[in-house]
């Protein structure tokens, strides 16, 4: 005896196999698999925790070593030429130092020192970002910090200003009485600058 | 043609590859090209720092690349770039190479600066071409043109009371460190070559006469080569730098990073003075440079090597003008015990000054051998040398003055450099001035 095929057979297992290829494509019916975002750093949080290292070990070395030395004990004086005049160097150049030591390790992030009131002119801020940054935390007398993204060079940075303030009368006495300083009237905890930390995100 | 390239490449002449004449600072070392290139004749990132980064150090770079590649520089980088060397110091083009290898207009300062310009009105009638060429502002080195170091020396006059040398101190330094026992001066009858080395009495004799003998090495402290293969140590009559630098290695660092021993340090044949550009001795074509040539090797005298050695090779206008200079009546007073130790000036007082270094702590004075490193810009002359018997502000006007450094300074600087007036006048208008009104928040 023959069999027929019996269309309505073929239809029923045609349309099954058409379910269960749409089923595996799309997931349906599998078990939800809970995803949990890896943990990590906002550019701004690593910025605020970069500025907090920094302004504590130039705050202990301003008010330790320069303030303790030159102002209280009068041992050794802070200069400049700190090689030349066998001084100690500033807390401006140790900053700076610091920052130069992380540029060669090429650690990805940037950081300087700038004020709208330098004394050296080549510490003004140069970028739309760093201006408008500088003037926000003096403005805000040191109590919110400023955050912008800003490209570069054709790269893309965030950026964040924090208030440079004045932690010890070694600040404000050495800027009050520099003859390139063009201001005179630095009081303890001004705003006398700004740190900017530059972390590179692309 | 690709068998000819080829011979030509790795064959014994290669010049004929080179696409440029070369700078008077490279030109010794010009047939080692992986100095500076790679093998595709790209140029290495850091070819120039292999030889000059710790002069860059020494001399507080005022123009480091690290002041290039923070992003906030960014934008200077669009007029020249110079976070790159040979942005402004290209090989191999000299129709545009002028002082100092650099291959840049004289205007380069302008890019960046012509905001201190407009700040200064002292600078309003200086052309904008001369900011680095009228013996005031360095690109690299302002270690004796800053101005706070100005105002430091303002009222010296133009040749000090006293004039004097620091004292050499090497055999103190040596024992100090631990490299030379104090009590082991040695005699003739001490010395401690092999009986199959031939014995020679006036050897002998020139040795124990050397501070070498005071400070006990004896024979084999400098004839017992290491074999490099099986590490033995042998007798050799025949002996290069490598023999002086176990107690000599500043002088010897020294000496392979400047003219006379680059081309050494490249694994090159000695330089000799058929090979140089300046004018030599014709007598001396083929001498051979190294340690011995201007210490001789048994009877190594540090005055003959101050001055004679120089003018055995030397041919030019101002090293025949020297013996007609007052630096030289200095010197040959010291010579004939008529003027104090260190009073004198010899070639090498300028060209080999002496420093004050540290090494493991200890603090001592080293005559440096690379008589190239203060020779360009001039002003770098200054500080090691210069200031010991002469002013700061005379000082800076001799170094400007070109034609009188050719004749070896036999006469007075015919121009004044007003860099050191301009700081002290600037200082004291800051002070007369009246505090600038405080800005209001």
């Amino acid at each position: 005896m023959k069999h027929q095929k019996n269309p309505k057979m073929i239809l029923a297992a045609g349309a099954a196999v058409a379910v269960a290829v749409v089923a595996s494509i799309t997931g349906c019916g599998k078990t939800e698999v809970a995803i949990t975002k890896p943990a990590g750093f906002t550019p701004q949080q690593m910025a605020d925790a970069l500025f907090t290292v920094m302004a504590s070990d130039r705050g202990v070395y301003t008010k330790q070593v320069v303030n303790r030395l030159q102002n209280e004990d009068q041992v050794i004086k802070a200069s400049e030429h700190w090689k030349d005049d066998k001084a100690l160097p500033l807390p401006a150049q140790m900053f700076r130092m610091g920052a130069e030591a992380v540029t060669a390790k090429n650690a990805g992030f940037t950081y300087s020192l700038l004020s709208l009131w330098p004394i050296n002119k080549q510490n003004t801020p140069q970028t739309d970002v760093e201006k408008t940054g500088l003037k926000f935390v003096a403005d805000s007398l040191g109590k919110t910090n400023y955050y912008a993204e800003e490209t570069l060079g054709g790269k893309k940075y965030f950026t964040a200003i924090y208030a440079d303030v004045a932690v010890s009368p070694a600040c404000v006495k050495c800027h009050n009485n520099h003859e390139d300083s063009p201001r005179t009237d630095f009081k303890l905890n001004d705003v006398m600058g700004g740190v900017v930390v530059r972390i590179p995100t692309e | 043609m690709t068998g000819f390239l080829t011979y030509k490449w790795f064959g014994p002449d290669r010049r004929f590859l080179l696409p440029g004449r070369t700078t008077s600072g490279h030109y010794q070392i010009e047939l080692a090209c992986s100095a500076c290139h790679t093998p595709w004749m790209g140029v290495k990132e850091d070819a120039c720092y292999n030889c000059h980064a710790e002069e860059l150090k020494a001399a507080n770079d005022s123009h480091p690349k690290s002041k290039f590649t923070d992003p906030r520089n960014a934008s200077r980088l669009e007029h020249i770039r110079a976070d790159n060397c040979v942005t402004c110091h290209r090989e191999h083009v000299p129709d545009r190479t002028h002082a100092m290898g650099v291959t840049v207009p004289d205007d380069y300062c302008f890019y960046c600066h012509q905001q201190t310009l407009k700040d200064m009105p002292s600078h309003k009638n200086f052309a904008f071409n001369s900011c680095n060429n009228a013996g005031c502002h360095n690109y690299h080195d302002n270690t004796a043109l800053y101005t706070d170091f100005l105002l430091k020396h303002a009222s010296e006059p133009a040749n000090k009371d006293s004039a004097l040398l620091p004292k050499r101190d090497l055999l103190a330094y040596l024992i100090e460190a631990g490299v030379v026992k104090k009590s082991k001066s040695l005699t003739a009858e001490q010395q401690d070559a092999p009986a199959t080395v031939k014995s020679d009495a006036k050897i002998l004799h020139d040795w124990a006469a050397t501070a070498h003998a005071q400070a006990g090495v004896n024979c084999t402290g400098c004839h017992l080569v290491e074999d490099k293969a099986t590490h033995a140590k042998n007798w050799s009559d025949k002996l290069d730098y490598t023999a002086c630098v176990t107690c000599h290695k500043e002088e010897t660092q020294g000496f392979l990073g400047g003219k006379h021993g680059m081309r050494l340090a490249q694994g090159l044949s000695p330089m000799t003075p058929a090979l140089a550009r300046l004018p030599m001795k014709p007598e001396a074509a083929h001498r051979e440079l190294n340690c011995l040539s201007c210490h001789a090797a048994h009877d190594f005298d540090t005055r003959r090597a101050a001055v004679e050695s120089c003018l055995a090779c030397h041919n030019d206008e101002h090293t025949l003008a020297y013996k007609r200079s007052k630096h030289f009546a200095l010197w040959f007073n010291e010579e004939n015990g008529d003027a104090p130790a260190g009073s004198g000036v010899s070639c090498a007082t300028c060209h080999l000054p002496r420093e004050t270094v540290e090494t493991d702590g200890v603090k001592h004075v080293l005559v440096q051998h690379n008589q190239n490193l203060n020779l360009r810009p001039s002003e770098k002359m200054i500080r090691t040398v210069c200031l010991n018997c002469h002013g700061l502000a005379f000082s800076i006007d001799a170094l400007v003055d070109a034609a009188l450094v050719q004749t070896n300074f036999i006469g007075q600087p015919h121009g004044h450099v007003e860099s050191v007036d301009m700081a002290v006048q600037r200082q004291m208008e800051k002070k007369s001035k009246s505090k600038p009104t405080p800005i209001t928040k």
